[in-house]
C-alpha cells in the first residue's frame, strides 16, 4: 500500500545463504495489496523458503492468473522470470513452459477464484499430468480483486461482509488434488509461517505436482465474524496433523526435535522432511488416510493443515512422456534433424 | 519479559539517540526538520532554549550526539547534527523578538562567578524569572574559555558577541572583578551563588631543562588566551606541541598561523587513544601537521638559555595482569627533535586558591569541593558549582547542561523547596498520520552519505588566524544533510489490543526489527528474533501477550522510523507518533508549590 519503495537498508548482520544472498535479495516490488492481506504473508513465506533453499532466483519461473493473489509474484523474487496469464490459464501456460524448459523451477501462484472457478479445468489437468511445479492457491474464499464475491471454496453457510450466507457447497482443493494424483499435497495458513515455510520448501524439493492450499484471509472482504476464512476463525479451528522440518542434502541438520512420534519422508536430491506427528493416526505416504483425515476433520468443523500426503518416489510429466533431458532451446540442428537414416527407421516402424 | 512501560519518559527518549546523548537533551530531529523546511529561526530557538549557544556550539561542540546517531548504525557516518545547528544560526532571521523579556524583579539576587558558558546558562535561565543576576569575571567580556581559548579560525568573535549578548541583554550584569576570596563573595549577601570559574590551570611538565629553557616553553591554555587577546602574534618556525587533546590541536593549528612552518604534535599514547576528536586530528593533519605517537618527553635540550629541542623516549603499550594499560620503554634509542618553541598541552586542572579552607566547605581527597552530582550544590547550602569547576574539564555543552540543572536548584532553593526533588521533563506523543500513507514527516529513507562541509582555501586560511576555516553548509547542502535524519523522535507505538497478528509489519520491515514470538527472558529472547540482536545498549520494545500466546518484540536498534510497519498494519495497531521531550528548566514548572 505504501507508494514508497522499500528502503535498501537491511540489518547488517542478517544471514546470507550459500549463494551469498540475504532474504532481502529475494524480494520484489513493494506490494500494492491491502495492508494486512494474507497474500503478502504468503509472499514473505515464499521469499524465506527460496532464501533458505538457496534457490538461484534467475532459475525460477513464477506464473499466475488474475486476482489479488495472482498479482503477488510481482512482490517476490524480483530477479525471476514471470508470466501473468489470462484468468485461470496459469496451469496451462505453466505446463507449456515446463515442457519447453524442464530445467527451471516452476512456481504457480493462483487464487481460489482463479483456480476453483474459471480455471478449474486447467487446474485439474495440470495436476493429473504431474507437471513438476509448486502450485500454491492463496485461498480467501472470495474474489478479492473484484470486491469480495463468494468464490467456489467458500464454505456453505459462511457469511459475506454484508451478512448473506453462502448457499453452495464448497470445493475442497486439497481433496481434489489428492484424487487427481498430486504427489505432494499440503494445506496451511498465511498466519502460520512456522508451518508454511517448511511446507513450501518441501514442495520445491519435491519432483512432480506439489499442491498447497493456503488459507489467506482477505482483510478487506472476508475477515469478519461469520466468515470461515478469517484470522480468528482459522486460528480457532486449525487442526494441524504435523509439524515439519525440511532437511536438504546440502545444509546440516540444526533443528532440535521435541519429543513425539516422528517420521522422515524422503525428497528428491537427497533431502528429506522430518515430521513430528500431532495426529498419530495420520500416515503422510498413504493417499487414502489423507483423504479420510480431510473428511473426518471437516465433519468435526475443523480445518486440517500440515503435510497431508507425499509420494516418495514420484514421477513427473517428463518422466512419463520420456522427453529429452535438456530444455528445447538447447537442441541443435543435429538433434532436431537427425538425418535421413533415422527418418527411414521411424517411417519403417510405422509401416 | 514484562511489557514495556512507555509511560516512563526515558523509554522513548532513549530511542531518540541524539537527544538522549546530548547533555542538554536538545530535541535534535525536531530542529533538523525545521531546517529542511527552511524555518531557520524556529530551528535556532529550539536550540537556544536547550543549549543557549547554537552558533558557538554549531562550530565547536564536542557533539556526543553524533557517535550516538542512528544513521551511524545503519550507514557509516552519522548525520552532521552539529554543523546543521550552525546552519540554523547562520541563516536565521532576526530572532530577538522571540527571546524572553526581562520581567519585574522577584527580589532575589544571585551571583555567578566566572562568565563562561556554565554561568551564562544559569543567568539565562534565572534572569527572565526576575532574579537579579550578577556575573563576575576577571576579564571584561563574557564567554569564558569559548572566548579566551577557542581560536578565532574555529569560532569568530562576532558569534560569541551575539550569543553572549543575548544573555546579557536579559538584564544580567557583568561585573569585572578578579575573585580573591570566597569569604568576601559570601559576605556580599547574595541569596544564592553559582561557581563557574572553570578549570583554569594548565598542567605543568616538570622534566629536566624546563626552567633553563622557560622562555620558549609555554603552557598551552595560557598561550592560547594570550593569542586570543592579541598579546602574542608570533611563534618560532619549528614548534613542538606536547599532548593529544583538543588544546593541543588548537595550539598546533594556531602555531601554523603565527609563523610556525614545521609544527609537530607529539603524543605519549597511540593515535586512536588521543583525547582529541577524530575531526580535530583530521583538520590538524590536513594543515600539514604530523602527529607523532608513542613518544614520552624526557628532557628539554637548550643552549645558553635557548631551547634547542626535546628528547623523547619511545614507548609501547602493554597490559598488566589486571588489564591495566601501561606505557613501557621499547628499548630503542631516544629521539631528539629539534625545535624553537614548545607548547605544553598535557591537561588542565581545577584550582581554587581563593576558597578559604575554614568556611565549612567540604573537600574531597584531591582537594576539590564536594559537589552533588544531581543538585550541583556543595556542602554550603545555597552555593552551587557547575561546568569545568564542578567535576573537572569537560566541554561547553556539559557546562550548559550543568548550568540548567544548577538554575533549577537555585530557583527551588530560593523558593524554600527541597532541591533534591528534581522535576520530570515535559513530554508529548502525537500521531503523525495524515492519510493512508501520508505522514507529517518525510518517511522516505534512502542510503545517503554524509555531505562534507566546505572549507576555506587552505592557503588563505593559514595566513590569518582570524579567518574562519569552515564555511558552513549552504542552504542546498543543508537540506540534503537534513534529509539524512531518520526522525527517530517519530516513534513506532504499538497497541496490542488492535493487533490481529497478520504479520504484515514483520514482513515489511526493512531492518527485520519486528518479531512475533513466545515470551522469554531478555537474553534468551534476543536470540530468537528475526535478525541478530546484539546491541544491548538498545532496548527491546515488548508487548503484552497476544491471542496466539506470542508477544510482539521490536528491537529498537536499527529501526529506520520509515513507518512502513504502520502503513502496512490493517488495524492501526502500529502508529507513528512524534515524541517531544523538553527538559524542565528553572521557573514555575520546576517547583512543586508553583
Ligand atoms: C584550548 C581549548 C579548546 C577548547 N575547545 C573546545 C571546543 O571546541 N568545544 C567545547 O565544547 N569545549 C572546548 N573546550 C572546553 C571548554 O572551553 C570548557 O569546557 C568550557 O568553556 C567550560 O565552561 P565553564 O563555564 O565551566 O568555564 P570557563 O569557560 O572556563 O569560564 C570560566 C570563567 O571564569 C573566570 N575565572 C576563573 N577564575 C576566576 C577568578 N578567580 N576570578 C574571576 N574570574 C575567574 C575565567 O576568566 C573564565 O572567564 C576547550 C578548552 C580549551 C582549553
Ligand atoms: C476472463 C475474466 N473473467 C473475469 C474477470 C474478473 N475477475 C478478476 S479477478 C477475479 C477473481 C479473482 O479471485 P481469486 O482468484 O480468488 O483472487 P483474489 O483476488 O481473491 O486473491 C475475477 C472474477 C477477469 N479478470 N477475467
Ligand atoms: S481485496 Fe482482499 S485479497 Fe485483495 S488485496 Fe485486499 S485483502 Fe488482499
Ligand atoms: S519504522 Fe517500522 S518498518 Fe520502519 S524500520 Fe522501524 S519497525 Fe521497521
Ligand atoms: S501489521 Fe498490525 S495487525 Fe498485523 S501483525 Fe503487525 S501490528 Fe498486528
Ligand atoms: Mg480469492
Amino acid at each position: 500500500m505504501s507508494y514508497l519503495a522499500k528502503p535498501k537498508f537491511h540489518h547488517p548482520a542478517i544471514p546470507v545463504n550459500e549463494l551469498g544472498f540475504t532474504h532481502r535479495d529475494y524480494e520484489g516490488a513493494i506490494s500494492t495489496l491491502c495492508a494486512g492481506c494474507g497474500h503478502d504473508s504468503i509472499s514473505a513465506a515464499i521469499i524465506h523458503a527460496c532464501f533458505e533453499l538457496s534457490i538461484p532466483p534467475h532459475r525460477v519461473a513464477k506464473l499466475s492468473g488474475i486476482g489479488c493473489s495472482s498479482k503477488t509474484p510481482t512482490y517476490f523474487l524480483g530477479q525471476s522470470h514471470g508470466f501473468n496469464t489470462v484468468h485461470g490459464r496459469m496451469p496451462s501456460v505453466l505446463t507449456g513452459a515446463n515442457l519447453a524448459n524442464r530445467e527451471l523451477t516452476y512456481l504457480g501462484v493462483s487464487g481460489d477464484g482463479d483456480s476453483a472457478s474459471i480455471g478449474i479445468g486447467q487446474f485439474v489437468h495440470a495436476i493429473r499430468r504431474g507437471v513438476n511445479m509448486v502450485y500454491i492457491v492463496e485461498n480467501n474464499g472470495v474474489y478479492g480483486l473484484t470486491k469480495g464475491q463468494f468464490s467456489a471454496t467458500a464454505d456453505q453457510g459462511s457469511k459475506s461482509k454484508k451478512g448473506v450466507a453462502n448457499a453452495d457447497s464448497p470445493i475442497d482443493m486439497v481433496a481434489m488434488a489428492l484424487q487427481l494424483g498430486a504427489t505432494y499435497v499440503g494445506r496451511s495458513f498465511s498466519g502460520d509461517k512456522a508451518q508454511l515455510v517448511p511446507l513450501i520448501k518441501g514442495a520445491f524439493e519435491h519432483r512432480g505436482a506439489a499442491f498447497i492450499d493456503c488459507i489467506s484471509p482477505c482483510v478487506a472482504f472476508n475477515n469478519h465474524a461469520g466468515s470461515t476464512k478469517s484470522f480468528d476463525y482459522v486460528r480457532a479451528h486449525n487442526a494441524a496433523l504435523n509439524t515439519l522440518d525440511v532437511i536438504t542434502g546440502r545444509a546440516p541438520i540444526t533443528a532440535d526435535y521435541e519429543p513425539g512420534e516422528s517420521r522422515t519422508v524422503r525428497l528428491h536430491d537427497g533431502g528429506s522432511i522430518r515430521l513430528r506427528k500431532l495426529d498419530a493416526s495420520h500416515d503422510v505416504t498413504d493417499r487414502a488416510t489423507a483423504l479420510s483425515a480431510i473428511h473426518r476433520h471437516n465433519a468435526a468443523g475443523e480445518i486440517v493443515t500440515g503435510l497431508l500426503y507425499c509420494e516418495e518416489d514420484s514421477h513427473d510429466l517428463h518422466d512419463r512422456l520420456g522427453t529429452v533431458d535438456g530444455p528445447l532451446n538447447r537442441l541443435g540442428a543435429a538433434e532436431l534433424c537427425p538425418g535421413v537414416e533415422i527418418l527411414e527407421r521411424i517411417n519403417a516402424s510405422l509401416r | 519479559m514484562q511489557p514495556t512501560n512507555t509511560v516512563n519518559p526515558d523509554y522513548f527518549h532513549k530511542v531518540v539517540d541524539c537527544q538522549w546523548a546530548c547533555p542538554a537533551h536538545t530535541p535534535v530531529p525536531e530542529y533538523i526538520r525545521l531546517i529542511a523546511a527552511e524555518r531557520y529561526g524556529d530551528a535556532y530557538m529550539i536550540n537556544w532554549r536547550s543549549n543557549v549557544f547554537p552558533g558557538i556550539l554549531g562550530r565547536t561542540c564536542d557533539r556526543p550526539c553524533e557517535p550516538a546517531c542512528r544513521r551511524g548504525r545503519v550507514e557509516e557516518q552519522p548525520v552532521a547534527i552539529c554543523r546543521l545547528k550552525r546552519v540554523a544560526a547562520d541563516y536565521k532571521e532576526d530572532i530577538r523578538h522571540l527571546l524572553p523579556r526581562p520581567t519585574a524583579r522577584n527580589g532575589k539576587r544571585v551571583a555567578c562567578l566566572g562568565a563562561g558558558p556554565a554561568s551564562l546558562t544559569v543567568a539565562r535561565d534565572l534572569a527572565p524569572l526576575g532574579y537579579e543576576v550578577v556575573v563576575f569575571d576577571q576579564d571584561p567580556f563574557g564567554g569564558g574559555m569559548m572566548r579566551t581559548q577557542i581560536p578565532r579560525f574555529r569560532l569568530p568573535e562576532s558569534v560569541i558577541d551575539e550569543e553572549v549578548g543575548y544573555v546579557l541583554e536579559l538584564g544580567v550584569e557583568l561585573r569585572q572583578k578578579r575573585i580573591e576570596s570566597m569569604r568576601e563573595m559570601l559576605a556580599m549577601g547574595f541569596d544564592a551563588m553559582f561557581v563557574g570559574t572553570g578549570a583554569p590551570r594548565g598542567r605543568e611538565l616538570d622534566i629536566p631543562g624546563r626552567r633553563e629553557a622557560a622562555a620558549n616553553i609555554h603552557i598551552g591554555i595560557d598561550w592560547l588566551s594570550s593569542v586570543s587577546f592579541g598579546h602574542i602574534a608570533k611563534i618560532g618556525k619549528r614548534v613542538i606541541v606536547l599532548g593529544g587533546g583538543n588544546t593541543a590541536m588548537d595550539c598546533c593549528r594556531s602555531s601554523r598561523r603565527l609563523g610556525g612552518e614545521d609544527v609537530k604534535v607529539v603524543v605519549r599514547s597511540g593515535f586512536e587513544e588521543m583525547k582529541a576528536s577524530p575531526w580535530e586530528k583530521e583538520d590538524a593533519q590536513s594543515e600539514g601537521i604530523p602527529i607523532l605517537n608513542w613518544l614520552v618527553p624526557k628532557e628539554f635540550t637548550h643552549d645558553n638559555g635557548r631551547l634547542t629541542g626535546v628528547i623523547f623516549e619511545k614507548v609501547k603499550a602493554v597490559r598488566d595482569a589486571r588489564g591495566h594499560r601501561d606505557l613501557v620503554p621499547t628499548g630503542e634509542p631516544d629521539q631528539h627533535i629539534a625545535c624553537d618553541d614548545v607548547l605544553v598541552a598535557v591537561g588542565q586542572e581545577n584550582a581554587f586558591p581563593w576558597i578559604e579552607t575554614d568556611l565549612g566547605m567540604e573537600f574531597d581527597r584531591w582537594g576539590m569541593p564536594k559537589v552533588d552530582e544531581t543538585t550541583f550544590q556543595c556542602s554550603i547550602p545555597g552555593v552551587f558549582f557547575g561546568g569545568d569547576s564542578a567535576f573537572g574539564p569537560k566541554n561547553i555543552i556539559w557546562a550548559v547542561a550543568h548550568g540548567h540543572e544548577a538554575a533549577v536548584s537555585i530557583d527551588k532553593y530560593c523558593h524554600g523547596e527541597n532541591i533534591a526533588e528534581r522535576p520530570s521533563p515535559l513530554t508529548n506523543l502525537v500521531s503523525q498520520k495524515m492519510g493512508i500513507h501520508e505522514w507529517t514527516y518525510d518517511n522516505g529513507v534512502a542510503n545517503d552519505l554524509r555531505y562534507k562541509v566546505p572549507h576555506k582555501d587552505a592557503a588563505i586560511a593559514l595566513k590569518d588566524i582570524r579567518v574562519e576555516v569552515e564555511l558552513g553548509y549552504d542552504d542546498k547542502l543543508a537540506f540534503k544533510e537534513a534529509q539524512r535524519c531518520l526522525n527517530c523522535d517519530v516513534q513506532t507505538v504499538f497497541e496490542e489490543k488492535l493487533c490481529i497478528e497478520c504479520d504484515a509489519c514483520a514482513d515489511i520491515c526493512p531492518e527485520d526489527c519486528i518479531t512475533f514470538a513466545p515470551n522469554g527472558e531478555e537474553p534468551e529472547l534476543r536470540g530468537r528474533l528475526m535478525a541478530p540482536s546484539d546491541n544491548l545498549t538498545q532496548d527491546l520494545y515488548v508487548s503484552a501477550e497476544l491471542p496466539t500466546k506470542r508477544i510482539m518484540v521490536k528491537d529498537e536498534d536499527l529501526c529506520l522510523h520509515c513507518g512502513f510497519c504502520a502503513e502496512r498494519c490493517p488495524t492501526g495497531a502500529w502508529d507513528m507518533r512524534k515524541f517531544r521531550l523538553d527538559t524542565t528548566q528553572a521557573g514555575d514548572g520546576c517547583r512543586s508549590k508553583a
